[in-house]
Order: C-alpha cells, then sequence, then structure tokens
C-alpha cells in the first residue's frame, strides 16, 4: 500500500519545524514515531499535503527530574520509557503503561508527544497524563504556552493544538513521597488496541487521600478523567467501600461502544473491577 | 481481519458526521484533527530539509544509490528496488513484523518507515546476516530447533531475534517472549520459535564468550 502523495521535509532544529508549520498550517503533518500515523496515512485515512519529519531534531528526546517536574521530551520513545530507571523508583502508573503500549517493535518507534497529539481515546498516555495531572508545552513560531493535558484531548484524533504549533515537553508534577500508581489494561492480544485500561495516581497525607487522579482508556471519544471518582476519593479513608464507590463513579463516567472487543455492558464492568484493582495496588505502592 | 478491524474503528469513531459535529460542538479553535479523513492534496512545499528523491542507503554495509518516491516504505523498497525479497510484506501497517528489519541495530517494522527517514542510518536485512555460507549464529538456532512452519514470518522474527539478543543476551523465556511479540506466526508455531529464540541466546553468548 502506498499513502497518497505527499511531500516531505527532515529539519535540522525545532525552529525549522515551527516556520514550516506556520508556512503551511493544516497541510502540514508532524511525523514523530509515525506508528500510527503511517498505517492511518497507506489506508488513506490521512492525507496530509506536507510531513514535517521531527526525528532529525536533536534533544527532543529526555528523561529528568528538575525543581517540580518530570520532563519528558515529546520525542522520547516508549522503549526508553520502558527502560527508564527514574519512572520505575517513582512514576508507577508510568512505569506500569510503558510495556504494555502496543507491541515491542512498536515502542522501539512510538514517541509519547506523538501519542497524546495523536489523540486516540484508544491511546495510552493520555489517560496517565490525566491521571497524574500532567501539562505540555506547546511551541510555534510566534509563541510559547503550557496547558494540562485534559484540555490538549478534546475529542477522537482531535486535540486543541493549532496546526501551526507543536508539543515539545510533558510536564508531570513531582510526585510526593507517599504515592503510588498503576495502569491496568486488558487487550485481546500483545499489540491490539485496549479493551479497557484505567489509570490511577494516589497520594497519601496523614492516612487519607490527599489527591487521587483516574484516566480511563477507550472507553470514550478520547481518554476520559473521571472526575467525580477523584473528588470522591480526595480527603477520603482509603477504605475498600470508598475504593468501591469511586469504581462505580468511574463506570459511571464510562461510555464505551459494543464492538468486536466487548459489548458496552461488559466495559462498563471492567472499568469498575480495574479501577477497584488499581487503585488497590496504587495504596500499596503508597504505603511503601 | 485486522485490516477490517482498523476501518470499522476508524470509521466508528470518526465519521464524516461525528467528526463535523464534534468540530462544531468544541469551537473553531480545533482544527488539529483535521488531517483525519480529508481529502488529499498534495502541495508543493519547498521548504527547510527537503530532500532529493536519489538518496544513498546504507545497506547490509553496503551503499547502494536508489531513486526513492517520499511516500515509498522501506519495506517497499527493500523487495522492490533493491530486491532484497527476504524482507516479507504481511499486514503492512505494523502489526504482524514480517517486515522487521534492523535500523542501526534496532528492530523496527519496515513497512511503517519512510524510506527518506533511514538516510545515513545502518539497515540490515535477513540477506546481511550469514557470512558466506556460515549461517548467523540465531539463523543457526532457527534451524538446529526447526522453529518454523510455513516461515512467510521466519525473516522477520530472526530480525527480532537479533535485535533482541544483541541488545540482551540473557533473557529468560517469558522474557524472550514479551521481546518477540511484536511479531505474529499465522501458523501459531510459537513453542518452537521460543525454543530457537532461547537456543539462538545461547549460541550467540558463546560466540561472544
Amino acid at each position: 500500500m502506498f499513502p497518497s502523495r505527499f511531500d516531505y521535509v527532515a529539519p535540522d532544529t525545532v525552529e525549522e519545524v515551527l516556520a514550516t508549520l506556520a508556512q503551511h498550517g493544516d497541510e502540514a503533518k508532524i511525523l514523530a514515531g509515525g506508528q500510527s500515523l503511517i498505517p492511518l496515512m497507506k489506508l488513506r485515512f490521512a492525507s496530509p499535503g506536507l510531513l514535517v519529519d521531527v526525528n532529525r531534531v536533536p534533544g527532543l528526546g529526555f528523561v529528568e527530574e528538575t525543581g517540580e517536574h518530570l520532563r519528558v521530551g515529546t520525542l522520547t520513545r516508549n522503549t526508553e520509557l520502558e527502560r527508564s530507571a527514574l519512572l520505575k523508583s517513582g512514576y508507577p502508573v508510568m512505569a506500569d503503561a510503558a510495556p504494555m503500549i502496543s507491541d515491542p517493535l512498536v515502542r522501539n518507534r512510538g514517541t509519547i508527544g506523538g501519542s497524546l497529539a495523536h489523540a486516540d481515546p484508544a491511546g495510552d498516555w493520555g489517560s496517565v497524563m490525566l491521571a497524574l495531572g500532567a501539562e505540555v508545552v506547546i511551541k510555534s513560531s510566534t509563541d510559547e504556552r503550557t496547558i494540562p493535558v485534559s484540555e490538549l484531548l478534546v475529542n477522537t484524533f482531535t486535540t486543541s493544538l493549532d496546526p501551526t504549533e507543536m508539543i515539545t515537553e510533558i510536564r508531570v508534577p513531582k510526585t510526593p513521597a507517599r504515592s503510588g500508581g498503576s495502569y491496568l489494561k486488558m487487550e485481546r492480544r500483545v499489540g491490539d488496541f485496549a479493551t479497557v485500561a484505567t489509570a490511577v495516581h494516589l497520594t497519601l497525607d496523614n492516612g487519607t487521600i490527599k489527591r487521587a487522579g483516574i484516566g480511563l482508556t477507550a472507553v470514550g471519544s478520547k481518554n476520559l478523567q473521571a472526575s467525580a471518582a477523584e473528588d470522591a476519593l480526595a480527603g477520603a479513608e482509603p477504605t475498600a467501600e470508598a475504593f468501591e464507590e469511586a469504581a462505580r463513579l468511574a463506570a459511571e463516567a464510562s461510555s464505551p461502544s459494543s464492538d468486536v472487543r466487548g459489548s458496552a455492558e461488559y466495559k462498563k464492568a471492567m472499568v469498575r473491577t480495574f479501577v477497584r484493582r488499581g487503585l488497590d495496588k496504587a495504596l500499596e505502592l503508597a504505603r511503601g | 481481519m485486522e485490516k477490517l478491524d482498523l476501518r470499522s474503528r476508524v470509521e466508528r469513531s470518526v465519521s464524516r458526521r461525528t467528526f463535523i459535529k464534534g468540530v462544531v460542538a468544541t469551537g473553531a479553535t480545533v482544527s488539529a484533527g483535521a488531517y483525519v479523513l480529508r481529502s488529499s492534496g498534495a502541495s508543493t512545499a519547498s521548504a527547510q530539509g527537503a530532500v532529493e528523491r536519489l538518496v544513498t542507503l546504507r545497506v547490509n554495509g553496503q551503499d547502494r544509490r536508489v531513486d526513492v518516491m517520499k511516500q515509498e516504505t522501506l519495506a517497499m523498497t527493500l523487495r522492490y528496488k533493491l530486491g532484497l525479497t527476504g524482507t516479507k510484506i504481511g499486514c503492512d501497517r505494523a502489526d504482524c513484523g514480517a517486515c522487521t528489519v534492523l535500523v542501526d541495530g534496532v528492530p523496527k517494522y519496515s513497512c511503517s518507515l519512510l524510506t527518506h527517514q533511514v538516510r545515513g542510518a545502518e539497515v540490515t536485512t535477513i540477506e546481511g546476516l550469514a557470512n558466506g555460507d556460515e549461517l548467523h549464529p540465531v539463523q543457526q538456532a532457527v534451524v538446529d530447533e526447526a522453529g518454523f512452519q510455513c516461515a512467510f514470518c521466519a525473516p522477520g522474527f530472526i530480525m527480532a531475534m537479533v535485535g533482541t539478543i544483541q541488545e540482551s543476551p540473557s533473557l529468560t523465556r517469558d522474557e524472550m517472549a514479551h521481546a518477540l511479540s511484536g511479531n505474529l506466526c499465522r501458523c501459531a508455531d510459537y513453542p518452537k520459535i521460543l525454543n530457537s529464540a532461547m537456543r539462538a541466546a545461547e549460541y550467540m553468548r558463546s560466540t561472544t564468550a
């Protein structure tokens, strides 16, 4: 299969990338890992007129803690995130999710920024970043802004990015000491899109829950934030009853559709089960 | 099956109607999603970082001069321009792994890489493994363990094994299964393929020891 005809440029700097985007607007599309974009182009679901390959721009792949944040470069490959000791020690929901993204060959190419910008409701990073309350740094040739991931993800394959903008970095608030997290994913086989997946992040303070973040994958028109469940947990004791109620609220917030992976009812039931299990696992880690 | 599945998934989630509704409902600031399902319009861009059609690829240790269209994938170029038909095209959408090659030593789906993206990189295909008549240890292990049924997936599996074992020579069987999970075998000959991979790791450890 061939994609429709397009033009292709591979600039060496972020400035050149942004200048190209400014010049070509919505004709242009950034090519990062390409593991969703290239298949979509070959199936003719996407036909950008110009591909702007950012893979030759140095300095866009990194994972580091600075000040208040964990900073992840937009072009960091999923394989690098899977191997990151920093994520394993301090960001369990990310460390859980990374090795579950698609399959090893896709992870060798696929990037975190590309995943977020693609905004597939079955994508994993969106839910993880919602649970962690992360932000993205967005640049254009004239501007730079930082917005929460909850404002980035708008709808299926649709973000609030302007065609002239590019995500350059993901900023995750540093996790306090008494924190834990988990990513649970059901897939029919390795490499398939999630049937259901849930991202959970918990922070404790003197035995009560200071903050809970819950993101849901593949059960709505985008990665969903289970806000009602999060609110119910904030300030509560981490009891089985509280977790059960949060799981119920999260399932209520989901709106899956029936497909080959399962019925809507089944997926809702799995959201409930996974959120409860995910909270249990996060609590265990938070208590250390 | 996977093609129909992806097609129906995309069509269901982004039918033209719901897509337009989504854009209307979320306001005019939302336009990034418009690349999905838009009609084709190749632009005539001449921007920074523009590429020439005639490129030099480094494949199996040789420089190969080749005329490459922008929309050509590495799998296409290898098979139909360079005659390296050991690399197979199965699903052609980053799923089955039949097209796996090494790019700078890392296994990747050559069906989902544009050929222009590998300019300057070292590409290794199944044809580049053997040293004359002497098989690569991984190839030898696959022969010794009869790790194939129809063998259409074998070149991809072997390339994934080479990349995996070079990176991590002492994986457990479970870890190996996880590492090779980007490759599919329609004959479902996985136990023997895994036997081969474990044998291959053993051979490679002894050749480098």
